[in-house]
């Protein structure tokens, strides 16, 4: 609604009418006032103010991490793989992307083949082909190819660890040889979207160029981009799959990492929708007609403990003490509500979580139990140091949860010293490990975890292969069972036994308490009514195929 | 005048070294690593120092300095760490847009508080003057990062009368009526506070000057009061002048806050990023380019000053 529009204007406009001068200062704050905050979109534009600081790179493999894969990632790309991303009370599996069907070689387990969908071409007419997926493969893996993109090959290659080789079997279909047996590829390709070849060449074969008019296969086509301050995304006509194409005509997307800044420009109208609203601004938002939105997605906030000899967390009933001490609805309330009480690494109610024989929960007395029979209590406090920061990318409220969780553990006869770090600090030591000596004696770190899969949630943080600096198993966890437990899922190649590894493994993680399990974030949104047919799924990523806008 | 403007010129270069060199080693002072931002935060160490090596991180920092100068001599500042965009390119975008607002936001100030001070200074002692008075301490007191999260809970949020954030209805760029109802709030809130400088100063040398011999004389020449102001004009133009520089160069540089609360696309949101990002060369050059300009505002301002005040000879 423009200024001049509202009734309490127009009483004013009239009685300045009489006066020259008051009518000359009324009709200069008029045509001021008449080009505020009522700029009219066409309707089906849905804009979003993201909290990433820039928009992301529309060069395929972009930066800004999930959130940069969520608003630029797949919309203007695609990777091979995809999410099911079409309903909010599951957890969101893989589906048939670029490619209709993969297969690993009965005989060789190293070797898989991935049929491409026949007729996709990218938002400059290009064919979508095999080669299209080796030359994309040779962008962020082969340092000497002329498409090679450090930027990209930062975020890309670490996704995919086991690829060792590829090649072009013919126009529709690829072969892809894994260093060592690997069932969770799919996973991993999921990551790795297409850009153009075709139009890399046609912008003078430079990423920079590439940025200004980017190509993809993906339902949405980039029509401006202006770096720091808007992208605007325009509906794909010709996208192949004509079932899913987009409702909206447009998509703007608008950095606003400043949250408060983010609840202005929603209740003034300037966007539709919001990342991450501030938990203090819920209420307000809900009063004044907002729709809010969250749900359960793989992202766990949990206490990562050192296993190294002499930590306190060596003691398994140590461990069940303290995943029994916390009062996690107490601490929901805290976050207004926005946050899963964490069982185990995964949601309860992922087909992940199996079914383990120790339930964590809220049972103090048995904590205190267990506390004494390791020789502990409230008077004779167990010391531990732990590593925390202040705040940082998806870390939700870390201050005041690890607040709280410190007055838990007294309860039981933990006495929690901490080591706040900043954000950047604490990523640092997590890469480089519990021995590194910038670990000052710490037991543990809380760094809260993306866990999309199997790797990400589970195998990472406990192989015994993957201690720093080669990966991050922070905590030097080694347990011979534990890495049989994670070959079994990289060795399952049929989906149902390979489910079954992953439960087996969740199960440990569970019944050995390997980590204080807290919380799960639940991604809370705020949007205006306009905004239809929008299904948050169990997941970092979104589908806005579905979303149109009410008038 | 030349000598002394070629002097000033060359005192600049020690600046901006120390400048440079101070900025290059806080930043590596401060905990983390400058990849963080630009790696997914599950990136193993392996993956931390192959990138390290690709943008030169790997080796030592009084190295990386200065390579990093020998480049910025020949107008190279580097690029972005983040986005891959040249820093130059970067910064010349977002100094146009706060120059802008800073500019704006100093004229608004100096106006309004040369009004109010020139008000006060004549009725020195009054109500009045003690009214505008507390006006000034209030806009001086007021952090303005607050005043712009009031004015935007109000005519944004409530009464939806101004956008609460962005420079324009398609981003900053291609200037046209629609985007002046970005610039108002923000305007009105970077120039709270140096209104209220500028109104103090003004205040004070109005009545100082309204006090002195020279003034009862014209008085007592039958002077008219317009006559007189214009001598009053001469003699606090100078210092009146040397404050409205100096505000213009903080509203420059410390506008990192009200740009952060407006996702105003200048150089304060630029360097508020680079800090959280670590984005070295950004920072760097962000930095590298306010001290210049700082500095380049300080000479301008003394160059004009004689102008007004011909007693001033800079030699």
């Amino acid at each position: 609604m423009r200024l001049c529009d509202l009734p309490r204007f127009q009483p004013f406009a009239n009685r300045a009418l009489g006066h020259t001068r008051s009518a000359l200062t009324a009709m200069a704050l008029g045509a001021l006032l008449c080009t505020t905050a009522g700029t009219a979109f066409a309707q089906g534009t849905l804009r979003i103010a993201m909290t990433a600081s820039d928009i992301p790179l529309p060069n395929g493999q972009t930066d800004q991490g999930a959130e940069g894969m969520r608003f630029m990632g797949y919309t203007v790309f695609e990777a091979l793989v995809a999410y099911d991303l079409s309903a909010a009370d599951k957890a969101a599996p893989l589906m048939p992307g670029l490619s209709t069907d993969w297969q690993v070689d009965a005989a060789d387990k190293l070797r898989w083949t991935f049929k491409l969908r026949p007729g996709v071409k990218f938002h400059d007419g290009s064919a979508f082909t095999a080669q299209s997926v080796v030359w994309n493969l040779d962008k962020i893996l082969d340092s000497k190819a002329e498409q090679f993109d450090p930027k990209q090959a930062a975020q890309g290659r670490g996704r995919i660890p086991s690829v060792k080789s590829y090649k072009v079997i013919n126009d529709l279909t690829v072969e892809i040889i894994t260093a060592e047996p690997e069932a969770l590829l799919p996973y991993q390709m999921a990551w790795i979207v297409m850009s153009s070849p075709a139009q890399w060449q046609a912008m003078g074969k430079s990423w920079d160029n590439f940025l200004k008019k980017p190509s993809g296969t993906g339902p949405w086509k980039l029509e401006s981009y202006v770096p720091r301050e808007r992208a605007v995304l325009a509906r794909n006509a010709d996208y192949w799959n004509k079932a899913h194409t987009p409702k909206l005509d447009q998509l703007v997307l608008l950095p606003v990492p400043d949250a408060s800044a983010r609840v202005a420009a929603l209740r003034s109208g300037q966007v539709d929708w919001i990342e991450a609203p501030p938990p203090d601004a819920l209420d307000s938002l809900k009063g004044a007609g907002f729709a809010l939105t969250s749900n359960v997605y793989p992202h766990v906030w949990p206490w990562h403990f050192s296993r190294l000899e002499g930590s306190p967390w060596n003691d398994i009933r140590v461990r069940k003490a303290a995943n029994l001490a916390i009062d996690r609805e107490g601490m929901k309330n805290l976050l207004g509500g926005m946050m899963v009480s964490a069982k185990g690494m995964v949601p309860p109610n992922s087909p992940w979580f199996g079914k383990p024989a120790f339930e964590v929960k809220y049972d103090v007395p048995a904590a205190k139990a267990l506390m004494a029979q390791a020789g502990f209590s409230k008077e004779k406090p167990l010391k531990v140091k732990a590593i925390i920061s202040p705040s940082g990318s998806g870390q939700m409220q870390p201050q005041l949860m690890n607040e709280l969780i410190q007055q838990n553990l007294a309860e039981i006869g933990i006495q929690v010293e901490f080591d706040v770090r900043d954000w950047n600090a604490l990523l640092a030591n997590w890469r480089a490990g519990a021995k590194d000596p910038g670990t000052k004696g710490a037991a543990s770190t809380n760094s809260s975890y993306f866990s999309q899969d199997p790797f990400t949630s589970l195998i990472r943080h406990l192989d015994g292969a993957l201690l720093p600096p080669k990966g991050t198993n922070w905590g030097y966890y080694a347990d011979k069972e534990m890495d049989q437990l994670f070959d079994g899922v990289r060795n399952s190649f049929d989906p149902k036994v390979q489910l079954t590894s992953i439960q087996k493994a969740h199960e440990k993680f569970v019944n050995d308490a390997l980590f204080l399990f807290v919380a799960h974030d639940v991604a809370p949104r705020a949007m205006s009514k306009k905004v239809k047919g929008f299904v948050q799924p169990q997941n970092w990523f979104l589908d806005f195929n579905t979303i149109s806008m009410d008038k | 005048m030349f000598t002394y403007l070629i002097k000033r010129l060359l005192f600049a270069i020690p600046i901006a070294l120390a400048v440079t060199a101070l900025c290059f080693s806080l930043v590596y002072l401060a905990p983390g690593d400058p990849l963080s931002a630009v790696l997914p935060s599950d990136a193993s160490q392996d993956v931390v120092d192959l990138v390290k090596a690709q943008y030169g991180l790997d080796k030592p920092v009084p190295v990386q300095y200065l390579l990093w100068l020998q480049r910025a001599v020949t107008g190279d500042l580097g690029k972005s760490i983040s986005s891959g965009r040249p820093v130059a390119e970067e910064i010349g975008k977002a100094i146009g847009n706060s120059l802008l607002l800073a500019g704006l936001a100093s004229t608004l100030a100096f106006t309004v508080g040369s009004a109010l001070g020139i008000a006060a200074g004549y009725r020195n002692g009054s109500g009045a003057d003690r009214a505008m008075s507390a006006i000034a301490i209030a806009g001086v007191s007021i952090p303005h990062y607050w005043l712009g999260i009031v004015l935007v809970a109000i005519f944004s949020a409530r009464l939806n009368w101004l956008p609460a954030m962005g420079a324009g209805p398609a981003g900053s760029g291609n200037w046209t009526l629609d985007h002046v109802q970005y610039i108002i709030l923000p305007t009105l809130t970077l120039a709270a506070m140096p209104a209220g400088i500028v109104m103090r100063s003004v205040r004070a040398l109005v009545a100082d000057t309204l006090s002195r011999d020279f003034v009862t004389g014209l008085i007592a020449k039958g002077m008219g009061r317009g006559a007189i102001f214009r001598h009053l004009a001469k003699n606090i133009a100078p210092t009146a002048l040397a404050v409205f520089g100096v505000q213009l160069g903080y509203l420059m540089a410390g506008s990192i806050l009200v740009e952060t609360v407006f996702t105003w696309p200048g150089t304060g949101l630029l360097l508020n990023t680079a800090i959280l990002q670590r984005d070295i060369p950004l920072l760097q050059g962000t930095i590298f380019v306010l001290a210049m300009f700082f500095v380049g505002l300080n000479l301008l301002v003394d160059m004009l000053q004689p102008f007004f005040d011909p007693r001033i000879k800079r030699t």
